[in-house]
């Protein structure tokens, strides 16, 4: 099934870096507690641990790619994140929003979207889609495509 | 019922083989005619070698000149029924006869279609594209069962499909076997709770009567379908060349109009408004009603949401706020609902998470307006009818027949203050839709060039091919994000037809043939965006297109998916927080993927495809219009984004 195949790339290339391995999974509420004590050992604030509230987190794009097929993303949004007017899907590719906009509407939606939890969908990969997002370049305006103007 | 009496003899005398008299037998009642008892024994099936070999009386009257199923032609003749469709069924087998060499297979001409709900939907397309039905014969027994969705789908959009059912009422008149399961008490019963009106005629003299009812009844608004029952023996017993049986007049119904006082009182309410919104669905039934639409809302200046049941409202006239609907109707202070399927649902916001709410989207003191058919009849079973509105004023009654009366009355009270205010508002609208338009232009361009092609590069490749051309859409563009109603022009009232109505799948491609079969004689290019899990309930309607040489171009939105199902499956997964991705399975249209060129020139339709790279897509479309327009059936499969 290819939703399962997506699932398993992804998986395979998700970034193993020191915050990612312990920011997601199983190990999640541990990787917390070490990456606070990490931090406190090398005299940093925790909220150094994580970009300013209004920046995204390292994300892998490539694996986000992936992941907004995988994750189901792409059912409402379509696989460049354009949306459809038919779902009531928002445009998100590029996002409209700072990724603690996206992360908190994704978590906690408010109107017709089914909401995906850290356990469905972990905060890095949440990244990852996020910065696949931005990776989509914005496309030229309606008015300077000859097609969409007849 | 009661024995008939027949006035000539019966066609299943001839298999009584034995039974002495059968000549005598025929010029008394049969229910007098008692077969000997020694002459009592077992019947070979019928078309069958047994059968042929069987020596049958020298007495046996084995053809008539002259039979009831010659009459009931005379009678759906006079009705004006210029088509049938039918799978072919022996318990109409008389009619089918009497239709193609009595008839001379022309008004109505026989469509052989391939399934029992293919015959109905196309009967559903075509009635919405011409303003008047074509008949439909099936089985009373298998042949309805395969029909009733179709038939349901018929009965939410409110269209008067016409349903003859063959059937045998008289037990002793079946041929054992095969007659006995195709043979039925009461065959309209499993969908009378979703057709207007029934009947069993039990003498020609009867069905002449109930079929013109029947007709005038499916046609009164709100129009829905009706059923009348063929009884196999009325279809085959010889009447005599002389006889004459009288056919009644069809009455020349007017639809119900809203009564002058209501009218005068909504005409006051909208002139008063600041902000009125016209919601329009199921309303212009008639080319007429497009254009009254356009005079009431060009004589308030107002807000009008088509909701595209029907071809309601041109797509760029200023007035047209469909692509805002949601603020139109959040700033207005008076709605009115012409037959709308779901007032309640477009007045109100809706969330389907685990708290299912429903709060207005409407100001609290926004005056809430219906004129609709629909209050004239309603039935309790299936809940088409949607949550109960609360509403200030509801006119019972056709909104197409009542809109003259409603736009005079606007009209006598207009002053000339409203009418400069009017026109602002006028100017106000014309401005909001002319950045919607660019709005929906720039959201078309996002994955412009994607790999499968976006719903919009879809629709923009096709309507770059057929913009010059007398074309007309028919089928739900509701998958495609209705991108041909946000981009395209539309002002015709041919040029859409609305949706399944009732939401059952297998509609569209069966529907979108019948539109066209009703488009060929005006030399209409038609055209078909259709959806891949749609066309696989019945592609046999590929065929009957070919066969019949009906003209139509079916653009494949080809998602492979039961793409609503996969979304509804996920958020039953996301609400448990089980990831997704095992929601392909039971909703997945994969492995292998399906050819849908290929399925289409296995039945004699032109196919190209698939085509996933959106610059081979205007050519190969090209190609297909100009198939098309040779007067042949065409398809291009698109491998496309899921919305």
């Amino acid at each position: 099934m290819r939703w399962a195949k997506h699932r398993a790339e992804a998986n395979k290339i998700r970034p193993r870096d020191l915050h990612a391995s312990l920011m997601s999974g199983a190990h999640g509420f541990a990787g917390l507690l070490l990456l606070i004590f990490a931090a406190l050992l090398l005299g940093l604030p925790v909220a150094r641990a994580r970009q300013s509230s209004d920046a995204a987190p390292n994300g892998n794009a490539e694996n986000g790619k992936k992941l907004l097929r995988a994750d189901g993303c792409y059912e409402c949004h379509g696989l460049l994140g354009q949306g459809a007017a038919q779902t009531g899907a928002a445009r998100i590719g590029p996002p409209q929003l700072s990724f603690d906009g996206f992360q908190s509407y994704v978590r906690s939606p408010k109107n017709q979207m089914p909401p995906y939890s850290s356990k469905a969908l972990p905060d890095q990969d949440l990244a990852d889609i996020y910065a696949y997002l931005k990776s989509i370049p914005m496309p030229p305006k309606g008015k300077d495509i000859p097609l969409l103007n007849k | 019922m009661a024995k008939r009496t027949k006035p000539v003899v019966d066609r299943r005398d001839f298999l009584k083989g034995a039974a002495a008299g059968a000549a005598a037998l025929a010029a008394v009642p049969a229910s007098i005619a008692a077969e000997p008892a020694e002459h009592k024994r077992v019947v070979p099936p019928p078309m069958s070698a047994e059968a042929e070999v069987e020596v049958p009386s020298v007495a046996s009257v084995l053809t008539a000149d002259r039979t009831g199923s010659d009459f009931m032609v005379d009678v759906l003749k006079s009705l004006g029924f210029e088509y049938v469709c039918a799978n072919p069924g022996s318990s109409f087998r008389g009619i089918h006869e009497s239709i193609i060499n009595y008839g001379g297979n022309k008004n109505p001409e026989f469509i052989t279609c391939c399934h029992e709900e293919s015959s109905v939907a196309m009967a559903h397309g075509y009635y919405k594209m011409e303003g008047k039905p074509i008949a439909v014969l099936a089985h009373g027994t298998v042949g309805v069962q395969h029909a009733s969705m179709a038939i349901y789908n018929a009965y939410c959009d409110r269209v008067p499909v016409y349903v003859i059912l063959g059937n045998i009422i008289d037990a002793t008149m079946r041929v054992p076997g095969v007659e006995w399961f195709h043979s039925v008490q009461d065959a309209a019963a499993m969908v009378r709770d979703y057709t207007k009106w029934d009947d069993l005629p039990i003498s020609l003299e009867h069905f002449a009567e109930s079929a013109v009812r029947a007709y005038k009844i499916a046609m009164t608004p709100p129009t829905m379908p009706v059923v009348l029952v063929a009884d196999g023996e009325l279809q085959e017993d010889a009447i005599s060349p002389d006889l004459k049986i009288h056919i009644p007049k069809l009455n020349a119904e007017k639809p119900p109009v809203g009564d002058a006082g209501s009218v005068a009182e909504m005409a006051r309410l909208l002139v008063a408004a600041e902000n009125p919104v016209l919601i329009a669905d199921r309303t212009a039934r008639t080319p007429a009603g497009l254009t009254c639409m356009v005079e009431l809302a060009e004589a308030l200046q107002c807000s009008v949401v088509d909701q595209t049941g029907r071809m309601n409202f041109p797509t760029r006239h200023p007035l047209n706020q469909s692509d805002r609907a949601r603020a139109a109707i959040a700033d207005a202070d008076v709605i009115l609902g012409l037959d709308a399927a779901d007032f309640y649902g477009v007045t109100h916001t809706y969330r389907d998470q685990i708290d299912r709410g429903a709060r207005p989207g409407t100001k609290a003191n926004a005056k809430l307006l219906t004129i609709s058919s629909d209050d004239l009849f309603i039935k309790a079973n299936y809940q088409d009818f949607q949550r109960y509105s609360e509403v200030d004023l509801a006119i019972a009654a056709d909104s197409e027949a009542t809109l003259p009366l409603l736009i005079e009355a606007v009209k006598r009270i207009t002053t000339d203050d409203r009418k400069r205010a009017f026109q602002d508002r006028g100017a106000r609208l014309k401005a909001a839709h002319m950045q919607t338009l660019e709005r929906s232009r720039d959201a078309a361009a996002f994955a412009w060039d994607a790999s499968p092609i976006s719903t919009a590069r879809l629709c923009m490749e096709l309507w770059d091919q057929i913009q010059n051309e007398d074309w007309s859409l028919v089928g739900a563009t509701t998958f495609v994000s209705r991108w041909p109603q946000r981009l395209w022009n539309f002002n015709k009232h041919y040029q859409y037809n609305g949706n399944a109505g009732g939401y059952g799948v297998g509609y569209n491609l069966p529907a979108a043939t019948g539109a066209a079969l009703a488009n060929r004689k005006y030399n209409r290019l038609t055209v078909n965006i259709q959806c891949d899990g749609d066309l696989m309930y019945a592609p046999g309607v590929l065929w009957t297109a070919a066969h019949h040489k009906i003209p139509i171009l079916h653009i494949m939105h080809n998602n492979r998916a039961y793409h609503q199902e996969v979304m509804q499956v996920q958020i039953m997964a996301d609400r448990h927080s089980r990831g997704i991705t095992n929601c392909g399975t039971g909703t997945a249209i994969t492995g292998p993927d399906i050819s849908y060129a290929k399925l289409a020139e296995s039945m004699g339709v032109y196919g190209e495809g698939p085509i996933s790279d959106p610059k081979d897509l205007g050519p190969a479309i090209k190609r297909a219009v100009e198939v098309v327009k040779r007067g042949e059936p065409a398809l291009v499969d698109v491998v496309t984004q899921p919305r």
